[in-house]
């Protein structure tokens, strides 16, 4: 056949364009709202520290746990083809272990601490491998499987402190869950960076991103060239257990407690809509880790703005509602297909008309 | 033979990211004539319909149906215009009844009289002398009676172009001749017919005119008696065929001498019964026999593709234990799976990573090859076997059948095995592909590789394989070689006669 023109095909959307365009929207449209709402300052802590203040600050700060989970939930998307909606459920629990460790250790400290957050990080592992051992290896749908941590994860949380929500006071965990002493932006911020970097560099240094796409795309032949695909989707969940208990604990460290009801409530969906807002398909296959943490920010930087414009909070679910519609109807098959067209004949037209002056 | 032209397609473009799929085809289709249309993969056979079927919009061109200029925006446009399709996979619902399949999503008024039903597809089923009920479950009839339904559906929308995409491909000779015989009813009255398949002697028994395409181009209309067999295929490929006969007999002897690469005695898996099977290096060997005889689910079992039940096998004389496919590949084995879609092909990921695909399972999860490294391996590969695509990273899906199974032979030549086993290679691709994949079949065990080959034509594994393994029923009932290796001699050991 014969090649024309480029070797991409330029009318094609990336599959960042539909998260970009809604901050580049959202941000126009604060711009015009409010001209002050992106100004950024520095305020003084309670501690004294010069620290950056300003909508911006907050919005990428509220959004880390959420950013984190969606990491861990796109690899589960990817290779599974379904969701887990266990995550702010087992994020409790995390974060129940993390305080019931600390509650039990003589002296707070950075050991002890990193010695903590190890054994949530294990114990979330745990039930991600019991969630992934469920879709794997007895084929029972994702959503199915992971229902049953969802409606036992947080009584679970419950037991670990006996049912109390003891309070756990200690400079190293107001550093984790807000400032870090001269550091003037928000310790979560930082974690977030760090993981991005951390799961770019695991897929830099293994194979696993082209395995796991491998199953999420075509288990069958996936398995019939070496690949495990019962061990890739079951790694997928193992990871996601690492996500979340990062993300219980920045959320423990922010409050200085755990409660079981509250911590992380209805995260869940927000983390499964931020992976479709970020352009992975739901339907497993290939993906973006990039995606899925712009589409936390996405939602974030909604839910900022609502407040902002003075909504309720029980309203603020409604207007939520009506953008992601629209977000998510812009990003669907039919709507893209229509918009690479009309951009091919754009550029074609162009092209012909080009054609037609050199004639002249 | 009426001369009327039915269907005129005149100047067809249409484009693809990259590449031009049709450039300025004409088609003509005259009413009561079956008329076949040629091509290699990625001729542009499927384009074409598909644009005419409403799927693809065309880019420039235009479609007279009896005179009238029409355009074709979607599948129900092309319907309402009295132009249906059969396609290859049979698309009708499996669970609903013969006659439900037969009024589904026709308009009609809310209330459906299904007495009423029964009796009108019962009257066309036995009108086009279909062997079939209108209650009976569709899913209960063979796949020749499920097809001719789908076609019984088609006419009763009174269809003046019926579009018979791939339809024998699945089918068995009787039910081949069934579907003929229906064919040329159908062509008695009136309808015109387009016939799309890759096997050539069927088009020269049923068809009465040819349009070959070749690079998306037309070739040529040319009446079926007046264009002979060989020069068909020479215009499909564009090439003089003297090719087709250097496939020479190879020297048979001296691989006896080799050594043994792989030995199995009393191999069995959950899908396969116990056999011995040996090959030497260099060899060429094949499992023949009928669909279900057995010969794919005993290389799945060489191959550790399903569970392996029981048996002893060794490698060069090493005794060794391949219970997973990731076994079977680091001792030296690729396998290329009878079906290209769902065990072979990754369809999102490009071209590139699929190639890479089994060599990076083969270096290890730790060890992910460089990224300049894997586009050489793809442009090397892409450049070696003459596959055609856009570029190295378009999603393998987007590529035409033959083109897809030249990546997965490039996967598997990738990693460089001593045992190559290709379970249909050649199923559903054109005849220059195929030839490609016979001579490099050739070229791989003059190299020394050891390759078992199975194919449903007889005639391509005489081609290729120097001894035949025959199978029936599950179990091996012969092993042919040397002057045996005739097609006589093969019917007769698949049928059961004297061997």
């Amino acid at each position: 056949m014969k090649k024309i023109g480029r070797k991409r095909f330029r009318g094609g959307l990336g599959q960042l364009t539909i998260p970009i365009i809604a901050i580049a929207i959202l941000a126009v449209f604060n711009l015009i709202r409010d001209p002050g709402f992106f100004e950024i300052g520095i305020a003084h802590n309670s501690d004294g520290n010069a620290v950056l203040s300003g909508n911006i600050i907050s919005i990428i700060n509220g959004a880390s746990e959420l950013a984190i989970l969606a990491i861990g939930m796109t690899l589960v998307t990817a290779a599974c083809g379904g969701q887990d909606i266990s995550v702010g459920a087992a994020a409790a629990i995390a974060g129940s272990v993390f305080v019931k460790v600390l509650k039990s250790v003589p002296t707070v400290n950075g050991g002890t601490v990193l010695f903590a957050f190890v054994f949530a990080c294990v114990v979330a592992m745990l039930f991600g491998a019991f969630n992934g051992i469920l879709v794997a290896v007895f084929r029972i749908q994702p959503m199915i499987a992971t229902l049953i941590l969802y409606t036992c994860g947080r009584s679970i949380a419950y037991w670990i402190n006996g049912g109390a929500t003891p309070t756990i006071a200690s400079p190293i965990l107001s550093a984790i869950g807000g400032f870090i002493p001269g550091i003037p932006l928000p310790t979560p911020v930082i974690i977030v960076v760090a993981m991005a970097i951390l799961f770019k560099l695991l897929f830099h240094f293994t194979s696993l991103e082209l395995f796991t796409q491998s199953v999420g795309i075509n288990g069958a032949a996936a398995r019939l060239n070496g690949i495990n695909p019962t061990l890739i989707k079951l790694l997928s969940f193992v990871l996601l257990g690492v996500c979340v208990s990062v993300s219980g604990c920045i959320g423990v460290s922010r409050l200085g407690l755990i409660n079981h009801e509250t911590l992380l409530l209805d995260i869940e969906m927000d983390t499964i809509l931020a992976v479709a807002i970020g352009g992975n398909s739901l339907g497993g296959g290939r993906f973006k880790i990039g995606g899925s943490i712009l589409g936390a920010y996405v939602i974030q930087t909604l839910t900022i703005t609502l407040y902002a414009m003075k909504v309720s909070s029980t309203n603020v679910k409604a207007y939520k509602a009506v953008v992601i519609v629209l977000l998510v109807v812009m990003g669907s098959p039919v709507v893209k297909k229509r918009f690479s067209s009309f951009i091919t004949r754009l550029s074609e037209n162009r092209r012909k008309g080009l054609a037609k002056g050199a004639e002249e | 033979m009426q001369e009327e032209c039915l269907l005129t397609m005149r100047g067809i473009d249409k484009r693809f990211p990259g590449v031009l799929a049709l450039n300025g085809v004409d088609f003509t289709l005259r009413s009561g004539e079956i008329h076949a249309l040629m091509g290699e993969n990625g001729a542009g056979k499927s384009t074409l319909i598909k644009v005419l079927t409403g799927v693809y919009q065309m880019d420039g061109g235009e479609i007279r149906l009896g005179g009238e200029k029409i355009v074709i925006r979607s599948p129900e446009d092309a319907q309402n215009n009295g132009i249906s399709t059969v396609y290859q996979e049979i698309t009708l619902c499996p669970n609903l009844t013969v006659s439900e399949n037969m009024f589904i999503g026709r308009k009609s008024g809310l209330l459906i009289r299904h007495k009423d039903r029964e009796r009108r597809a019962d009257e066309i089923l036995r009108r086009l002398g279909i062997p079939a009920r209108s209650t009976q479950l569709l899913g209960n009839c063979s796949l020749a009676v499920q097809q001719m339904v789908a076609i019984a559906r088609a006419v009763d929308m009174q269809c003046k172009v019926l579009i018979l995409d791939e339809p024998t491909s699945s089918l068995d000779d009787n039910e081949v001749q069934m579907l003929f015989k229906l064919m040329r009813d159908l062509r008695g009255q009136g309808v015109g017919i387009i016939f799309v398949t890759h096997f050539l002697e069927q088009v020269y028994e049923v068809s009465d005119r040819i349009t070959v395409l070749r690079n998306g181009e037309l070739v040529g209309e040319y009446l079926t008696e007046e264009l002979p067999q060989v020069q068909l295929v020479s215009k499909m490929i564009g090439k003089e065929l003297e090719e087709l006969s250097s496939l020479g007999d190879s020297e048979d002897g001296k691989i006896m001498e080799q050594e043994v690469f792989y030995e199995a005695k009393g191999l069995s898996s959950t899908e396969a019964m116990p056999f011995d099977f040996t090959i030497r290096k260099g060899e060429v060997n094949g499992f023949t026999g009928l669909l279900g005889s057995g010969r794919s689910e005993s290389v799945r079992a060489i191959f550790g593709a399903d569970k392996v039940n029981g048996g002893t096998v060794t490698i060069k004389g090493k005794p060794v234990k391949i219970s997973r496919p990731v076994d079977a590949m680091k001792h030296g084995i690729g396998y290329l799976a009878e079906d290209r879609k769902r065990d072979g092909i990754i369809a999102d990921l490009s071209v590139r990573e699929n190639i890479i695909l089994a060599l990076q399972v083969m270096d290890g999860i730790f060890k992910p090859i460089r990224r300049s490294e894997s586009e050489a391996f793809a442009d090397e590969y892409i450049k070696a076997l003459n596959i055609k695509t856009a570029s190295r990273e378009t999603p393998v899906g987007s590529l035409s059948g033959g083109n897809q199974q030249k990546v997965i032979l490039a996967r598997w030549l990738l990693t460089h095995p001593e045992y190559l086993i290709l379970d249909e290679p050649t199923r559903g691709i054109d005849v220059g592909t195929k030839l490609e994949i016979q001579k490099l079949v050739r070229k791989l065990s003059e190299e020394g590789m050891s390759v078992t080959f199975i194919s449903s034509e007889v005639e391509e594994m005489l081609r290729t394989c120097s001894r035949l393994i025959v199978m029936r029923d599950r179990h091996i009932v012969g092993e042919l070689t040397g002057n045996d290796l005739n097609q006589t001699q093969v019917m007769k050991t698949i049928a059961g006669g004297e061997a």
